[in-house]
């Protein structure tokens, strides 16, 4: 570990906070229709936009008419993704001549980029056109991406709202969220990545004859603009199967700054647009603090365990001051490490090494991150809607030990939505966890393993909790495409994504019609330290006590594998 | 829920058109218009033009009087159609092996010499185009001797190629491979 390492860890994560702040301030003047500079331009897409799909964009509509056109559109976007990925081999713009993908990757694939998970069992540049690239795969990217900021946007109108009704128009805060932050973010941002070397073509690649007189079969792709959204959107699929280790998507230390920050920056802007738009500034930076502290401790984690002496170069004698293998020259310990704690702690997925690869207690940081339930900061909207049901949890067990009923930014907490906020944190760890415990005993799944032991429990453990939390990184020895891992995982991916979407929304219809109350002398200060230090343990306690024994069984024993193999090689 | 599917059909179109199919052509319009060579993959020519690979994509070296880049998991090793890490535990058993494996072969090249960990690891992408200065350097000799150079000469052609981090503590120092090569090849023609 050196001080450089510690500097560049630090200075990536401090920026993605420190330019998501004056970006949340944009995103809250966009989700409550207050004039952005971007008005001229796009005021006429967005009424044209409502026009031909006949919605008034100001009428309220209540939770449950929410949660239904988000599920009506997601519903939409799932099947449109399905048909294009079955029928690319037909589609134009297929210059690689891919034939149509199978009825299980297809499933799996639509349901991991509707969800903003990203899972990908294939290979990118071996499986998919550059038509499924932009039209299947890039749209969704946006508006998974906008889907999760809309519930943010409801919720936190629920808290301001006294005894209202709604809690906002779906149709608009999609279209404005895509319009107004994704779209001329991604612009920006595609054309920059261009100019620092990542590739915008149409061809399929190019043939070069190599210097000892081989051949080199280079693929290319119209990887810039779906990278940018792929970040930004904290989608994380990659155009290529090493996503963002591959050269083409991260060819130097500038541009893994630029998209490692770009990982968490929408993630942080909505904690902060949340704030400003449920007036509750002070209170949601409580949440932010909350967060970066354990986000900083998971990049540290990492950090710490890849400068560890790896077995396989402490045999070869080899030097041993950071674990290399899936590593890039150009990022080394320090920026695969960064990257790893801001792809997991957001709901991301993306990586610049290979997971598989970490050390054992690298890859336990990066699975831990992911089953606290992808808050630090999550997807865009979806991380600060769960950070606020942790909250709610929170006030809950201090109002327990008082004996007062809870409240939380003016909204008394009480039994409906406490009910709602268990569903949408036990979802997770039942799929999570359900799931891995079946695939561990059944012969299907364990054909897809790389390795057994620790290591292949890691590889189980790790798809279902990335699946789930809608994440979409993989222990990548997994081999997943076929029929149980896909079949499965498009379940999990769906579970984790929409049940808790609909207890969100469920309890931002029930706090909207509440009274706004002033808070009291008895009211429990939710902005300072103390608050800070017991929504930490609520989140450790939740995500950490229910995983414990899965752990115990994969990363934690292979560390002391480890442990014991460097020993015995010294 | 009826009344949520014109709306729900029409967007998705709507979206199709703008993100699916706008956004992309109109950056890769800006792209190519305003930055051809990265755009078509930052590709290297020799004199006669022809590609030679691209300036960011590891290639596979095995001739003495080349830097050799690290193991590759890509296909047969830096197949650039099929990007791949080898995705091995920290503990698995044809990891261990293989990395005893290539730095034996690396001591008998230099024996009593201190070996860097990317020389025997295998990258992310299988297409890692840089190898640590270290590495480069500890291949001087072996280069220097297949071209019948002195190693001082060999060596100066790659400090000549070692790019420091970012602001120096932002990425790792690192010496493209391809670059050094065809750079050894233009300071000594005669060379291989």
């Amino acid at each position: 570990m050196t001080w450089q390492g510690w500097a560049e860890i630090a200075l990536t994560l401090g920026l993605a906070v420190g330019v998501g702040w004056p970006l949340g301030v944009y995103m809250s003047r966009v989700w409550n229709g207050e004039r952005t500079w971007l008005d001229p331009v796009l005021r006429p897409v967005e009424k044209a936009f409502h026009r031909a799909c006949g919605v008034d964009p100001n009428k309220s509509q209540t939770w449950f008419g929410y949660a239904g056109a988000l599920l009506a559109f997601n519903a939409v976007g799932f099947l449109f993704v399905y048909a294009v990925l079955r029928l690319q081999g037909v589609l134009p713009l297929n210059p690689q001549g891919f034939a149509g993908v199978s009825p299980h990757l297809a499933f799996n694939t639509a349901a991991s980029f509707v969800t903003n998970t990203n899972w990908q069992s294939y290979g990118g540049e071996t499986t998919m056109s550059t038509l499924s690239q932009m039209l299947a795969l890039t749209v969704q990217n946006f508006v998974s991406a906008a889907t999760g900021a809309t519930i943010a946007a409801a919720l936190a109108r629920a808290f301001v709202a006294n005894r209202g009704e709604g809690v906002g128009n779906f149709w608009s805060d999609l279209v404005r969220t895509t319009l107004y932050v994704l779209l001329p973010l991604c612009l920006v941002m595609a054309i920059v990545l261009v100019a620092l070397g990542v590739p915008q073509t149409l061809a399929a690649g190019v043939t070069a004859h190599t210097l000892e007189g081989g051949e080199q079969k280079i693929s290319l792709f119209a990887t810039a603009s779906q990278l940018a959204i792929k970040q930004l959107g904290i989608n994380g699929g990659g155009i290529f199967n090493v996503n963002s280790a591959h050269p083409f998507e991260n060819p130097s230390p500038l541009t893994n700054l630029i998209t490692a920050v770009s990982i968490n920056v929408l993630g942080w802007a909505a904690f902060f647009a949340f704030g400003r738009t449920a007036k509750a500034r002070k209170d949601i930076r409580a949440l932010v603090a909350a967060g970066v502290l354990l986000l900083a401790a998971g990049a540290a984690g990492v950090y710490a365990a890849e400068t560890r002496p790896a077995p396989a170069q402490v045999a070869a004698h080899v030097d041993t001051s950071v674990n290399m293998e899936g590593k890039e020259v150009r990022f080394g310990a320090p920026s695969t490490a960064a990257w790893a704690a801001m792809t997991t702690g957001a709901s991301n997925g993306s990586v610049n090494g290979m997971h598989s690869s970490l050390m054992p207690l690298g890859g336990a940081v990066a699975m831990f991150l992911m089953q606290l339930g992808e808050i630090l900061p999550g997807g865009i909207g979806s991380g600060i809607a769960i950070m606020v049901v942790m909250a709610l949890l929170a006030v809950f067990v201090a109002g327990l030990m008082v004996g007062r009923t809870p409240e939380y930014l003016g909204k008394k907490v009480e039994a409906r939505e406490i009910q709602l906020s268990m569903l949408a944190v036990l979802i997770v760890p039942l799929s999570m966890l359900g799931f891995s415990g079946v695939a561990a005993v059944l012969p299907e799944a364990l054909k897809g393993l790389m390795h057994s032991g620790p290591h292949g429990l890691s590889e189980i453990l790790y798809a279902y909790v990335s699946g789930t939390a809608n994440n979409g990184s993989a222990f990548g020895g997994l081999s997943a495409n076929a029929p149980w891992w896909n079949t499965t995982l498009g379940v999990a991916m769906m579970l984790g994504r929409f049940v808790p979407m609909i207890a969100v929304l469920a309890i931002a219809g029930a706090l909207a019609a509440k009274p706004k109350l002033a808070p009291t002398a008895g009211t429990l200060p939710t902005d300072g330290g103390l608050f800070i230090g017991l929504l930490i343990g609520v989140i450790l306690i939740l995500g950490g006590l229910q995983f414990f024994p899965a752990m115990a069984l994969g990363p934690i024993v292979e560390h002391f594998q480890a442990l014991a193999a460097v020993a015995a090689l010294h | 829920m009826l009344s949520h599917l014109r709306p729900a059909f029409v967007s998705m179109g709507l979206f199709t058109l703008l993100l699916g199919l706008a956004y992309p052509l109109a950056v890769t319009g800006v792209g190519q218009a305003v930055f051809p060579a990265q755009a078509n993959g930052s590709l290297l020519r020799d004199a006669k033009g022809a590609v030679v690979g691209s300036a960011l994509i590891g290639q596979p070296f095995a001739r003495a009087e080349y830097l050799h880049p690290r193991p590759s998991a890509a296909g047969n090793g830096y197949d650039a159609s099929a990007s791949s890490g080898s995705n091995m535990g920290p503990l698995n058993d044809k990891l261990i092996e293989r990395e005893k494996t290539d730095a034996d072969a690396l001591r008998a090249e230099s024996p009593g010499a201190a070996i860097p960990a990317d020389a025997v690891t295998a990258s992310a992408s299988g297409l890692d185009p840089d190898i640590s200065p270290a590495y480069a350097r500890l291949q001087a000799a072996r280069v220097a001797k297949a071209r019948g150079l002195s190693k001082a000469a060999v060596l100066a052609v790659v400090e000549s190629q070692v790019k420091p981090p970012l602001l120096g503590f932002i990425g790792q120092p690192r010496v493209n491979v391809l670059a050094a090569n065809r750079a050894l090849d233009a300071r000594f023609p005669k060379g291989g």
